[in-house]
Formats: C-alpha cells, structure tokens, sequence
C-alpha cells in the first residue's frame, strides 16, 4: 500500500518500529447471489444467511491471502531499508475505521498518494487518502510514487491553531532535523504577522532547525505550490483542515487542494 | 466522518439499492393493502402508512438497508381500536405511538431486548405468521367458487415463477396475471376497490379530529404502549437479522427513536403504524439492497405506482392479494423451529410455544412476548439453581466441620442452602467456605443468616470464609447475623 522505503527512512529518523496496516474492505456479497424474485421462502432468513455465508467465504479467504502477499512484501522492503521492528496487521473493514482503531500508540501515518488505480485519473486523489487525513489524530505522511533523498522542506504557517501544532510536532519530533527549513506565511506583511512568524522562527531554531523565514502575500495554495517549486523541496509541511466542514463543503479546501497538486509529499499535521 | 459514513450509507450501493427497492416497492403493495384491511381501515391507509414510514426511516432510521412500512404485527393490534373508536383515534394512537418509540430509543431501552431470548423471537414470529394466515380466512368464507382456483393460481404463479426467472418479483407476477384474468373472463370476485378507497394523492398533513383530554389518552394508550413495544421489537429483530444479513452493525438506539419519529410522522399523514418487516428487510438484502437509499426508493415508488395506477390497484382481485399474504405467512413462520422442537431443551419449546399460543389466543403480540420473557427468566434462575452444591468434610477430632459451598445461591437456591446443613450434629466450630459461591438477593442472606443462628443456638462457633466482593456487599447491606451481638461469634469476617 506504501512505498516502502519512504516509510523506513522516516521510522529509522524516528527511531520506531513499523506497522504495516492492510485493510481489506469487504465487497457486497456477490451479484450471482442476488434473488429479485421478491419471493418469502420458508426459513429465509437462515436460509439466506447460509447462502450469503457460502459465497462470501472463499471470497474472503482469496482477500486474506492476497493481503498477506502484500503486506509480507512490504513488510521485507522496510526490513531491506534497516527498520528492526516490523509488525504487520490484515484487518477486516475499511482503512479509515481501521486506523482510527490501531493509531493511538503510533507517531506518524504514512499514506500513499493514490492507490491501486492510480492512474486512472491523474489529478485525484486516492479515495481513502483524504478520510485518513481529516480522521487521523496524529501527523500522515502523504507519499507519491516517486521517491526523492530529503533535504529541503517548506512548512506552510498560518499562526492558526493546527499550524501551531505544526511546529509543536517539529520541534518534539526528530524527524526533520537534518534537513534545512523553509517557514512559509502567506499574508500580508504586516506587523502582527510579522512577529507571528518570528515566534515560529525562533521555536523552531530553538529546536536545532537551519530557518528560512519567508512572508509573501496572495492565494495560499498558489503561493505554497510556488514556494515549494522554487525552493526545490522535496517534503511540504502543514496543518490541516482548519476550517469549519461546512465552509470546506462550499468554497473547498486549502488543504484537500494541496494534497492533489503537490508533487512532493506533504506531511500533514491535525 | 459521520459526514462520509452517511454518504457511503446513503450511495455506497446506489445500483443494488435502486435494483433492490423497486422489488420491495412492488412487494409492499399487496402487503399494504393486506395490512390496512386487517387492521379493518382504508387500504389508503396502509398505503400512505408505508410511503411514509419507508421514506422517513431512510433518513432517521439506524439500520441501512432494512426496510419499515405498514406490517401486520401492527395491524393485528389496532383492530379493536378501529372498530370501536374509529380512524381519528387510530391517527391519534400511531402518533403516542411514536412518541413512546422516541423516549425508549433515548433511553436506549433497545437494550431491554436482550431479555427476550430466541425462543420467544421464534414465537413470535411464528405467531405472527399464524395471525396473517387466519387473517385471510374470512377472504375465502362466503365468496363465488371462482376465488379458490385464483388463490391456488396466485400460489402456483409466486412458487413456481422464479425457476422461470428471478430477475422480477414472482408476487407482482401473480398480480398482474390474475388481474388481467379477472378482468378479461370478468369473473365475480371482490377486488380491493371493495374493501375501501385508495389513495389518489399524496398524502397530507391533518392533525387528529379528537378531543384533546385525558379520556382520550385513556382510550389511546392501552393501544399504543403494545403498538411501541410490539414495533420496537420486530424492528430491533429485523434489525439483528440484517446486522447478520450483511455482516455490519446497526445503531439500535438510533433506530428505536427513528422509528418513532416515521410513526409521528405517519401518524400526522393519515397512516396506521407501522414497524420494520422481516420478510421485506431479507428480500431488500437478497435483492441487493444495502444502503438507505433503497428505503427511500421502495416508499417513492410505492406512493408513485399507487397514485399513477390508481384505478389499477383497484381492480386487483381479492384472491391475489390473499395469495401473496399466505406465502408471507409461510415464509414469515420458522418452519426449522417444528423440527427443533425435538432438538432444542424443552425449557426453550415450552417458551416459545406459550408465546405462540398466548398470541393467537389473545390476538395481542405484546402479552405472548411479556409471557414468553416471564417463562424464559423463571427457566433460567430454575436452571441456574441447579449449579449449586455443597460439600463438607469434618476434622479428626470430630469438633470441627468445613462446609464448602459451590454455586449460586439465591430465591431458587435458598432452600437447597437451608437443607445443606446437618444442625444434629454437635460441633464445636463450623466453618463455611463460600468462596466459590456467590449470594444474590435476600432470599439466600436470609438462609445464610438462618443457618448462622441456628449453628449458634446449637453451641458452635461459625466461621465465614471467602466471601467474594459481590457477595460480601449484598451480606453487610442485608444480613443481621453479624450485627446483633454476633461480630465475635464469626471471626474472620
């Protein structure tokens, strides 16, 4: 489901063990089952639930066999990349009611961008990555196929609630240290800003991060995509979702757009 | 995520849905019809009950893909109401109804189901399906001859149509057919526009034209409190059924309030209660209905055919609409619960026996369950009752007796307690281990404190031993042998 080198190079940073998750979403019970007679027969309802019990049961026991495969694969490429402790978890259910379950004693989640049909249609996301993002508690990591060393990354700072836990998880995780940081505020450049981005600044380099302070007027995800264009960085940091569903609904999301454009990963930080 | 749980709820299985909700819709029409005229009103009533009840519940009901409409349970109970207070009470009661089924599903009061054991569930269920039967006999009493040939047709059709194909519902084929027959040969049967009017719009909001005072609420309630019950009880079966059906989970409470608010609804429509069906739930999921959408769909379609074909549906014979209800009796009744008989302990067949034969005695689907669950809890203190043992052993010397007590003791047990014990024999100390016993209610500290005093007037000191958590709590709340005068005659407690 991940790439699994990317996923090890951030657990080996962490210095954490590695949980693979592969959820297998169960499909509806098969159309050669379906009846439309409309017909009450005798017993239905245990006659029905055999029947349905029946025809699922080799079925789920392909999906079982097929998660194993992929999770065994995965499970040797991060063992490949250095990473000691590898667990490996087949649920039943979808991914997003899954992890929900299994993330409380994790530190980051590391997604793909775009699944198995990926590419079906170049510009939209996979059909789970935007549920993890907006469930998740903790920060997920969103990887696109391709793979790139880290060295620069951009954090998109907003002084809003998410963002400021943004440079909390910078400043408490390892993750990042080595790499050089470009702290990104898209605002006008006024005081109250101004000194805004100088707090984060100075917690971040507090932290050990080399800081690059940048404050640029205009529309947030233009500006964001621009910045990380042109500083060449390979990682996109931002909080996430930090407005309201029902605004979200209407005018979209800052973040959701992000997520579909960006070309390098982007962790995100709820 | 409630917000994308809904939305896979409402179009995750658009297509089976849509598929699947048309079946239901076309099999509801003859139950509708069937329903309002047991419950003696208008088929209009039944009708608009369903469009109702089906519609509503897709959106506030708490179980995806199980279908709610106008049923027989319900209908089975409003009959003397109709008869002797008329329509407008019978509004009024779907409506009290409801509000009953809002406040048990706050509470969460579906939880009380759980008190209702399979056995009563079968009993119900297969006095239901005796009720729907003997419903139809007066249909085939003092009719033309022309009408059993019909019914056996309609059977014939419905049975035998799906080794033809299962792509269309076989009861709509019976319909069709024996209408067109009826017309054409213009045999003498009565059709459902006899039984009462249809409906030729959509329904509309009226409120109850009924003296609003405690009278009222006086004839109302004892209709709806079995209406509440009987409807939250199907449902939550149903609702199980399904949660199996599809391997998911429902949210009961959600339901039970749910369903109160359709019957509201329904109620303030000009429709009868209703409930969840069983046998449309599991024909919604074999059809390949999943999702709310497919509710949604059966009532509107419903509503649309009935109002589009109005003068249709009128003409649709008597005899079919009584032969799709007896396969609805016979594929409602647990055919497997006659052969279990046999099998299953005799405590669970007396239980579901006495419900079934308390209901089509009564007519009342409420009192048979209240009996069933009455039966069932007695079975099983009786049952645990018998896990209760006591041992003893005497020391060397002949002074000392250890008794150790296994098991539950409690009303049941109390006596067996009591008899444990061999007070004729002189002791100077006895020792009663009840670490791996456990003592219930008053009736067992009763016979606790019975034995104490009576080792005590016989010259021995008792000793108590192990007294677990729970036990101990209920013993220091009830009993007296350690409190009068009594702490240093048991040591160690």
């Amino acid at each position: 489901m991940v790439p699994g080198t990317r996923r090890a190079s951030a657990a080996t940073r962490l210095g954490v063990g590695v949980e693979l998750l592969y959820a297998i979403d169960r499909p509806l019970e098969g159309g050669e089952a379906i009846d439309r007679s409309g017909r009450m027969t005798v017993d239905m309802a245990e006659a029905t639930l055999e029947e349905f019990a029946r025809l699922s049961e080799e079925r789920s026991r392909l999906a079982q066999a097929q998660g194993r495969l992929i999770l065994d694969q995965a499970a040797s490429w991060v063992r490949a990349a250095g990473v000691e402790t590898v667990r490996e978890r087949l649920v039943f259910g979808g991914l997003v009611d899954n992890l929900r379950d299994h993330e409380v004693d994790a530190r980051l989640i590391v997604v793909g961008k775009r699944g198995e049909a990926e590419n079906q249609a170049a510009a939209h996301l996979g059909s789970n990555l935007e549920r993890v993002v907006r469930a998740s508690h903790h920060p997920v990591l969103i990887v696109p196929p391709e793979q790139r060393p880290l060295r620069r990354f951009v954090v998109a700072y907003d002084g809003g609630p998410s963002s400021t836990k943004v440079i909390d998880i910078l400043t408490q995780e390892p993750l990042l240290l080595d790499a050089e940081c470009h702290l990104l505020m898209v605002s006008a450049a006024d005081a109250e800003h101004r000194s805004r981005l100088a707090a984060a600044t100075a917690r971040l380099r507090d932290a050990g991060y080399s800081v690059n302070e940048v404050l640029t007027p205009g529309q947030a995800d233009k500006v964001i995509l621009a910045t990380v264009r042109d500083t060449d960085a390979d990682l996109l940091v931002m909080g996430a979702y930090g407005h309201a569903r029902i605004r979200t609904l209407i005018i979209g999301s800052t973040t959701t757009a992000l997520l579909r454009a960006s070309m390098v990963p982007v962790l995100v930080v709820r | 995520m409630v917000f994308s749980q809904s939305r896979a709820e409402w179009f995750g299985n658009s297509r089976g849905d849509l598929l699947s909700g048309l079946v239901v819709a076309l099999a509801l029409i003859p139950e509708a019809i069937a329903f309002s005229i047991i419950a003696g009103v208008d088929p209009k009533v039944g009708l608009y009950a369903s469009f109702s009840i089906a519609v509503i519940i897709a959106f506030t009901g708490g179980r995806p893909g199980m279908i709610s409409a106008a049923t027989g349970a319900m209908a089975l109970l409003m009959v003397s109401l109709v008869k002797e207070h008329g329509l407008q009470y019978l509004f009024a009661t779907t409506i009290v109804t409801g509000v009953l089924q809002v406040i048990a599903g706050v509470l969460k009061l579906g939880r009380v189901m759980r008190f209702v054991s399979r056995s009563v569930m079968t009993g119900f269920v297969n006095a239901l399906a005796i009720l729907i039967f003997l419903a139809q006999l007066p249909e085939l009493r003092d009719v033309s001859w022309q009408t059993y040939p019909m019914v056996a047709a309609g059977l014939a059709i419905i049975y035998l149509f799906p080794r033809v194909t299962k792509a269309i519902p076989s009861p709509l084929v019976c319909i069709v057919v024996l209408t067109i027959v009826s017309v054409a040969l213009g045999l003498d049967l009565r059709t459902v526009k006899d039984m009462g009017e249809l409906p030729s719009s959509l329904p509309m909001f009226l409120i109850p034209n009924i003296p609003f005072n405690l009278e009222t609420l006086g004839i109302i309630l004892p209709y709806a409190v079995p209406l509440a019950v009987v409807g939250l009880l199907e449902s939550l079966l149903t609702a199980s059924i399904v949660d199996d059906l599809t391997d998911t989970k429902s949210d009961k409470s959600r339901e039970c309030a749910g369903q109160g608010i359709a019957n509201i609804a329904t109620g303030f429509l000009g429709g009868m209660a209703g409930c969840a069906m069983i046998g449309q739930s599991v024909i919604n999921v074999k059809s390949g209905g999943r999702g709310r959408l497919s509710a949604l769909v059966a009532g509107t379609v419903l509503i649309v055919l009935v109002v589009g074909l109005g003068d249709a549906v009128g003409r649709i014979p008597m005899p079919a609409l009584v032969a799709v209800m007896i396969m609805v009796s016979i594929g409602t009744f647990s055919w497997a619960s006659i052969k279990n008989l046999r099998t299953h302990p005799l405590s669970s067949s007396i239980a579901m026996l006495a419900t079934v034969i308390v209901v089509v005695a009564t007519h009342n689907l409420a009192l048979g369950v209240l009996l069933g669950v009455l039966l069932s809890g007695i079975f099983f203190a009786w049952k645990i009752s018998q896990i209760f043992q006591v041992q003893s052993t005497i020391s060397d010397d002949g002074r000392v007796r250890t008794y150790q007590v296994h098991g539950q003791v409690f009303f049941a047990s109390a006596d067996a307690f009591g008899d444990a014990f061999d007070l004729q024999e002189a002791l100077d100390r006895v020792v009663i281990d009840v670490r791996h016993a456990h003592f219930w209610d008053i009736s067992a500290i009763a016979a606790l404190d019975k034995v104490v005093l009576k080792f005590r007037r016989e010259g021995a000191t008792v000793e108590l031993i192990g007294m677990n958590d729970a036990s101990a709590t209920i013993v220091d709340r009830l009993a007296i042998h350690d409190k009068v005068d009594g702490l240093d005659l048991v040591p160690g407690h």
